[in-house]
């Protein structure tokens, strides 16, 4: 009763408070904010009174203790549902902007103009499709390598709707214009503080349940899950510390502005991807790849110099997306050479990964679950060794401000971030539901070809048009002069931007085929279909041929 | 479960050491990995507190107007970050396509900054009396009218929108709570510098005693309304323009970059 | 030498010296530390961790 209660009132807190926070609004967005606000509040005080036992509690009876022989996993199946969708919106996203790019007559208002959907595009896939796999696969690992069930269930429910509520804020506000002006740090000051309380709730469940596990052994992809947790809320402390104009207004201004405002904003822009992107995935792969395939680890002990040296590299390397600009020197230094540095621990972990087939390596063949994860360990190695090279200065000198840096974010973003949270996926529906197997196999095969041939496409289109660019900008004639105006570089490019977007419809077919995959197999159908790798076979053919005239006898 | 728990657990009798108890101590592995993290950051960033180059102020510089600060931040609102930077490089290239290279004090005022990360279009840092008021209305309005391989998206809706007008007060003392050196003066008189300054026969001589090199003038032409246009506008006329880059103390500035 | 970056410069000479020394040093012992031979059992045993007990329930 108690527990109703205190929930009630939290609730009904919060929305008079959201309600307050519209009748205050210093400005349109600002207001619009608080109403998305004072409707979830609504909802979850909703959710709170009808999910009372009424019953129970007129007749005395105290709710019991959770069974703690089972996992708790309500939340990672909601988690899973949410990762489909915001993936399918950040890449449906990601597919309108770029063709913007192409047809610039696609900006026909204000709210869906370039710079306003761009940061959507980059947050839905970063912070809602990864930022959801991300905790799904946590609560979903953590508990199994702890044989221990979640702790703090309904804490985890509150990271998980909270989570939402903080990518619909951060997403309606950027149409609204409502911006911090930060890349991957766009959402403002209030959405900001908010993160910040679902993150440290995020934080609270998952040692939690470290802290009762049964196993007295802490799984190396925990450490990783435990470091991306730590670390991303150091940088997002950090790196969002920012004065409001007004209390009820959505505008404010960072602490750091100009070089210092540079070098924080890249510390954690890097670092977002060092531990949001890396560590939390490479968590997703110390798991998920050794379950795939039945088989341990390739070599525990090359994880753990993995996991100490990634770590402790990579928050040196943000500099080097600052290379040339008015930073001092010796930052640009020290970030070219840990990012350099960091291609070491990065391979050892892609080598561990991929040596784990060592001896199974016929799963590539029948399994294509299997095969997304190991394509996706290509991608990363592929991707964790152009990053070093790009950030070596004289290749930095071409590549900085260019299309090739866009290509290069996503050949890790689709191919590594994409690929091991399609596998990830695919191999949890069918454990989650209670399935035997997905839906259908040949369809996570068709995901997975779509999926590569989108990604090459993509990149492709996007190496050759950052170089084109970057070869156009410093072309000199022969007379001394630059041969190229600006605009002609961005006529240059227009047949790039076409094919890059037909990758990302590729891309976008096949995470609509797992989609209806995913769909089909929550629903409890099974597609009949042939198995998949080996040669048929056919019990009926196989028998003698016996000769007509014998068997008429 | 349990007896299997106790099988992996007496593997190694003896208290764990080393690695081992890192493996098994959460408090342990957190504070570890922690500090791992910490120490890159700090090496890197706390310097920039107090090295020269990056804290000095070089002549010329001083805040925002008003109208540039309004501006500055439609400029953020609209997301021009995302394909334009204003960070210009030391290479021949860049320097005579855009003008001289960026110095560290030149955006010492941009709460947040703007260098950017990509050229989808051209470099703004130096784009300040480049071009005429009317051509930015006219680009900004419709980029194809202008440039026919434009890719920009559309601003035209700026024109049509009143500015803000009312606020600015509360916006430069927030700005001065994060360390730029707005006066008393400079925000009592916020909201009437930032009109006064889009107005065709404002006061430049008052507007200079506070914000040095200051441009008075209506800047969307239409001097009847004070737009968002007119903001954005002002804040693209002022990029660059503040420091003289070829005056002798600006070269001794650069002197001590090391390094570019 | 009095030089306004004093500091800067001592510890960029420390950096350059035996600091990078220290360095190098203790990354080959924290590298090679997890090799040792006595660890491979139990390293082993953490590893095969995620198979035991495949229970989803």
């Amino acid at each position: 009763m108690d527990r109703i209660l205190l929930r009630v009132g939290i609730w009904l807190s919060a929305l008079l408070f959201a309600i307050v926070a519209v009748a205050q609004a210093a400005d349109f967005g600002f207001a619009a904010q608080m109403v998305i606000v004072a409707i979830a509040a609504l909802a979850g005080l909703v959710f709170a009174l009808r999910g009372a036992d009424y019953s129970a509690i007129a007749n005395g009876i105290a709710p019991g203790p959770a069974d703690q022989s089972r996992y708790y996993d309500d939340v990672i199946r909601w988690g899973v549902i949410a990762t489909v969708f915001w993936g399918m919106a950040g890449f449906l996203a990601g597919l309108y902007i770029a063709l913007e790019l192409a047809f610039p007559l696609l900006n026909f208002t204000e709210y869906l103009n370039f710079g306003r959907l761009r940061p959507l595009h980059t947050s839905a896939v970063i912070f809602a499709f990864g930022g959801n796999a991300l905790l799904c696969t946590s609560f979903y690992v953590v508990q199994r390598t702890c044989r221990a069930r979640l702790a703090f269930p309904g804490l985890a429910r509150f990271v998980f709707w909270g989570y939402q509520l903080f990518i619909v804020l951060a997403a309606t506000g950027y149409l609204l214009g409502i911006t911090q002006g930060k890349e991957y740090a766009e959402p403002e000051w209030y959405v900001d503080l908010f993160l910040t309380v679902v993150w440290v709730s995020y934080l609270i469940v998952f040692v939690g349940t470290l802290a009762k596990r049964s196993e007295p052994h802490i799984y190396v992809a925990n450490w990783f899950y435990l470091s991306f947790i730590l670390t991303v809320a150091l940088l997002h402390l950090v790196n969002n510390i920012n004065i409001p104009v007004s209390l009820f207004g959505s505008q404010s201004y960072p602490l750091f502005g100009g070089v210092q405002g540079a070098l924080v904003q890249w510390w954690y822009g890097h670092n977002a991807v060092g531990f949001f992107l890396t560590a939390g995935f490479l968590a997703m792969m110390y798991y998920f790849v050794p379950k795939q395939a039945e088989r341990p680890i390739y070599s525990y002990r090359l994880s753990i110099v993995h996991f100490w040296s990634l770590i402790f590299l990579y928050i040196w390397a943000g500099p080097h997306h600052l290379l040339y600009t008015a930073l001092p020197e010796w930052a640009q230094t020290l970030g070219m050479v840990f990012s350099i540095m960091l291609w070491m621990p990065s391979w050892g972990g892609m080598i561990n990964g991929l040596m784990t087939l060592n001896g199974a390596w016929d799963k590539l063949r029948t399994d294509p679950i299997m095969r997304m994860f190991v394509w996706s360990l290509a991608f990363y190695g592929m991707s964790t060794f152009e990053g070093p090279m790009m950030s070596i200065r004289s290749v930095n000198a071409l590549s900085h401000y260019t299309d090739w840096t866009i290509g290069h974010v996503h050949s890790g973003a689709l191919g590594w971030n994409g690929m091991v949270t399609f596998g990830a996926l695919y191999y949890l529906a069918p454990r989650l539901w209670g399935r035997t197997r997905m839906y259908s196999l040949r369809m996570v095969n068709w995901h997975f070809w779509l999926a590569t041939l989108g990604i090459v496409f993509y990149a492709s289109s996007m190496w050759v048009a950052g170089i084109t660019q970057g070869l156009m900008w410093r072309e000199y004639g022969a007379d001394g002069y630059l041969v190229n105006s600006f605009v002609e570089t961005v006529a240059a490019l227009h047949p790039m931007f076409i094919l890059r977007a037909f990758g990302g419809l590729l891309y976008l077919t096949g995470a609509g085929i797992m989609t209806y995959n995913i769909w089909q197999t929550i629903a409890g159908n099974l597609r009949v279909e042939q198995p998949l790798g080996g040669p048929a076979f056919d019990p009926e053919k196989d028998r003698p041929l016996v000769p007509a005239a014998v068997a008429a006898e | 479960m349990t007896s299997e728990t106790q099988k992996s657990g007496d593997t190694k009798a003896a208290k764990p050491k080393g690695h081992a108890r890192l493996e098994r101590n959460i408090t342990l592995l957190a504070v570890c990995a922690f500090a791992a993290v910490t120490v890159g950051g700090i090496v890197e960033i706390a310097p920039l507190f107090w090295i020269d180059n990056t804290i000095e102020k070089v002549e010329g510089m001083r805040p925002f107007t008003p109208l540039e600060q309004a501006g500055r931040d439609i400029y953020v609102r609209e997301g021009c970050y995302t394909c334009h930077s204003q960070m210009i490089r030391p290479f021949r290239d860049e320097v005579e396509r855009y003008g001289h290279y960026s110095l560290a004090s030149e955006s010492m005022y941009d709460h947040p900054f703007q260098w950017g990360s990509k050229r989808t279009g051209p470099d703004l840092a130096r784009v300040g009396k480049r071009y005429s008021d009317e051509w930015h209305v006219q680009h900004l309005t419709d980029p194809r009218a202008v440039v026919p391989e434009s890719i920009m998206p559309t601003y035209g809706f700026l024109a049509t929108r009143d500015l803000k007008v009312g606020n600015m007060g509360a916006t430069l003392t927030a700005l001065s709570r994060v360390g730029v050196p707005y006066s008393k003066d400079h925000i009592a008189k916020a909201d009437e510098d930032l009109v006064l300054q889009a107005s065709a026969d404002g006061n430049a001589a008052d507007l200079s005693t506070r914000y040095p090199k200051s441009q008075v003038r209506d800047f969307d032409g239409n001097p009847a309304r004070l737009t968002e246009m007119d903001a954005l506008v002002a804040y693209l006329q002022v990029l660059g323009t503040l420091v003289d880059v070829g005056s002798v103390a600006a070269q001794e500035d650069l002197a001590k970059e090391k390094g570019r | 030498m009095i030089h306004p970056h004093s500091t800067y410069e001592t510890l960029r000479q420390l950096a350059d010296s035996w600091g990078l020394v220290l360095m190098t040093v203790s990354f080959l012992v924290l590298v090679l530390w997890p090799f040792r031979p006595g660890a491979k059992t139990r390293n082993d045993a953490a590893a095969t961790m995620i198979f035991e007990d495949d229970d989803n329930g």
